[in-house]
């Protein structure tokens, strides 16, 4: 198995409910995977459990060869591992290019990093980056005061500059205006093939998600419900029943 | 609302436009140079001075972690309460040592020093406070630095008030009685003037270092966890090091303030002068936010402000100087919120961001 991301029976409980239950899913590099499910299925609680926002109840992480269901978030991220947040989460006081000037990565973390001066090359790439999701313009704006959209964008460019190895996004299309979303799936797109960052998608947008991932898993009540190629989870009759309630 | 000043900002290049580089730094020079000749034309004010000097540190300091931070601390004071206990211990034992080798005795800490002994104490005093309070602060920054928001604040509320207790029962520091501090010699002049010029040169480098941390990668670390602490983590930064390093360069500061301090009024008392959490400790924070936090400028507009309208008060009102202290304070919060310093750039139009400060 060349899997980037390995998750392995993982549970994880909230007093009596149980969010996830025995999870196991395997991204490979490269690749574009999707995840999919009703409200409260337990995808943000899965994102969270990977990343080490909790502890885990039972199960296994690994991501690119390494064991991580033990380690502290920050240390995680270093790995190359990040995650976008369904309400978007931007350094509100900062403008944009110093939003991205601090997401620069910083592997080789020790003392002497923080008297650093931000390097010239960063600040470039800072801002091809910001021209890459169309935010040039705005780039001393304070990220604040940007429209929703906007920030959901400015977030997904300052994972970018992290040069992460893989990206986990919680609903990248969610609360974007319809044309905004076509340009966000480009960026996703092109993101992946132009600069290789393995993709792990929570999304509701059918469509959305039917076009972007090669692969579909299907999370309900905290159980993995299906998974297999879009075309293979669309028409399982759990998945739609799942959606749509059954009995 | 203010497309041209953005406009503006985008077209000038970063790193300072031509106009605004060299007035600033001519205005500098000028407050610097007022700075040092102000003891010199009024004398008298010289220990009016050198207060308004301790206040822009305390000030300056408070807001690296209270402003640019976000990490509203109450207990910035014991900083400055151990920085001057640690001094006044050093200086103390050595001054004994002295008088033992040279007059044999007899005349306790009070006999008079020679000025190069005088000096030497202070200096190693000072040395060992700013050692001191940097290391209570790593450990204890490492600890509590680890709480958010509220539970954050009221622990160094805690800290600020067990350490006045603590320093009123130690009978190795006097207890509640105090300590005294080796006489000023004579022969090096006026100690006000002398303390003055000290924490003038001190409030200036502390501004300097500042200035330069907060242009580094440290200032934009800080300013990342003061609005989005968990985005920061799920981001990688390495916010418990930005934390501790922050909190450790207030503590440095505030030594070096706090144990000269003590030598500048002569005697240290646990509660009322060293961890004065009901003056200093409050005021600190008071100035922050009314000269505008957050900003390099404003903790010392604010420190400025504070420190002449409550001498005015005292001088006019007297009696009725804290209700005054009071309406201005309840005054400024209420209207200008962001500050005296935020509330001048919202009126200039958004320009709340200097452009390209770190580029």
């Amino acid at each position: 198995m060349n899997a980037l991301l390995e998750v392995d029976r993982v549970s994880k409980s909230f007093g009596g409910v149980a969010a996830n239950r025995e999870i196991s899913l395997s991204v490979p590099a490269g690749a574009v995977h999707g995840l999919i499910g009703p409200n409260g299925s337990g995808k943000t609680t899965l994102f969270n459990s990977i990343v080490g926002h909790h502890p885990l109840d039972a199960g296994s992480v690994a991501f690119d060869g390494t064991r991580i269901e033990r380690m502290t978030v920050p240390r995680i991220a270093r790995l190359g591992l990040l995650r976008t947040f369904q309400q978007t989460r931007v350094y509100g006081a900062m403008s944009c290019v110093e939003n991205m000037q601090v997401s620069a990565p910083h592997r080789t973390a020790h003392g002497g990093v923080l008297l650093r001066r931000v390097p010239a090359a960063v600040t470039e790439r800072a801002e091809g980056l910001l021209e890459f999701v169309g935010l040039a313009a705005l780039r001393h704006h304070r990220a604040g005061s940007l429209s929703f959209g906007q920030q959901k964008l400015l977030e997904f460019a300052m994972a970018l500059m992290f040069r992460p190895k893989m990206l986990l996004l919680d609903e990248p299309t969610a609360g974007i205006n319809p044309t905004l979303i076509n340009g966000m799936i480009d960026r996703l797109v092109r993101a992946n093939a132009e600069l290789g960052v393995t993709l792990l998608v929570i999304e509701h947008n059918m469509r959305v998600v039917m076009n972007l991932a090669t692969h579909i898993y299907c999370l309900a009540h905290g159980r993995l419900l299906a998974a297999g190629t879009p075309e293979e989870v669309r028409n399982d009759p759990r998945v739609v029943e799942a959606y749509l309630g059954g009995e | 609302m203010s497309t041209s000043a953005n406009a503006a900002r985008q077209e000038a290049p970063r790193g300072g436009p031509l106009s605004g580089a060299g007035p600033r730094r001519l205005g500098l020079a000028v407050l610097a140079a007022a700075a040092v000749a102000a003891p010199f034309v009024a004398p008298g004010l010289q220990s009016q001075m050198a207060v308004l000097w301790v206040m822009v540190v305390l000030a300056l300091t408070w807001d690296v972690v209270g402003g640019q931070m976000g990490y509203n601390s109450f207990g910035n004071i014991v900083f400055f309460g151990a920085g001057m206990y640690a001094s006044a211990v050093v200086q103390r034992a050595l001054s004994l040592n002295a008088q033992e080798t040279t007059t044999a005795g007899a005349g306790g800490a009070e006999a008079l020093l020679a000025p190069i002994q005088y000096l030497g104490g202070l200096g190693l005093g000072l040395a060992c406070a700013a050692l001191v309070a940097v290391l209570v602060a790593l450990p204890l920054g490492a600890s509590i630095l680890r709480l958010r928001g509220h539970y954050f604040a009221i622990c160094t509320l805690g800290l600020g008030v067990a350490a006045g207790e603590i320093a009123s029962a130690w009978d190795w520091l006097g207890a509640g009685s105090g300590l005294v501090t080796p006489l000023f010699p004579e022969a090096l002049g006026n100690r006000n003037r002398f303390f003055c010029f000290y924490f003038l040169a001190l409030a200036g480098a502390c501004f300097a270092v500042l200035k330069l941390l907060y242009r580094r990668r440290f200032g934009l670390l800080i300013n990342a966890i003061r609005d989005d602490e968990d985005k920061a983590e799920a981001m990688g930064l390495p916010t418990i090091r930005a934390k501790v390093v922050a909190w450790s360069v207030a503590a440095f500061f505030l030594a070096l303030a706090g144990g000269a301090y003590g030598n500048f009024i002569g005697f240290i008392d646990p509660l009322d002068i060293a961890f004065s959490g009901a003056t200093f400790g409050v005021w600190m924070i008071l100035m922050a936010i009314m000269g505008g936090r957050g900003t390099l400028w404003g903790p010392i507009l604010g420190a400025m402000v504070f420190h002449v309208t409550q001498e005015l008060f005292w001088t006019f009102l007297l009696g009725w100087h804290r209700v005054a202290m009071g309406l201005l304070i309840v005054v400024i919060v209420t209207f200008l919120p962001d500050g005296i310093l935020g509330w001048v750039r919202e009126r200039r139009g958004g320009a709340a961001l200097a452009e390209g400060r770190r580029a």
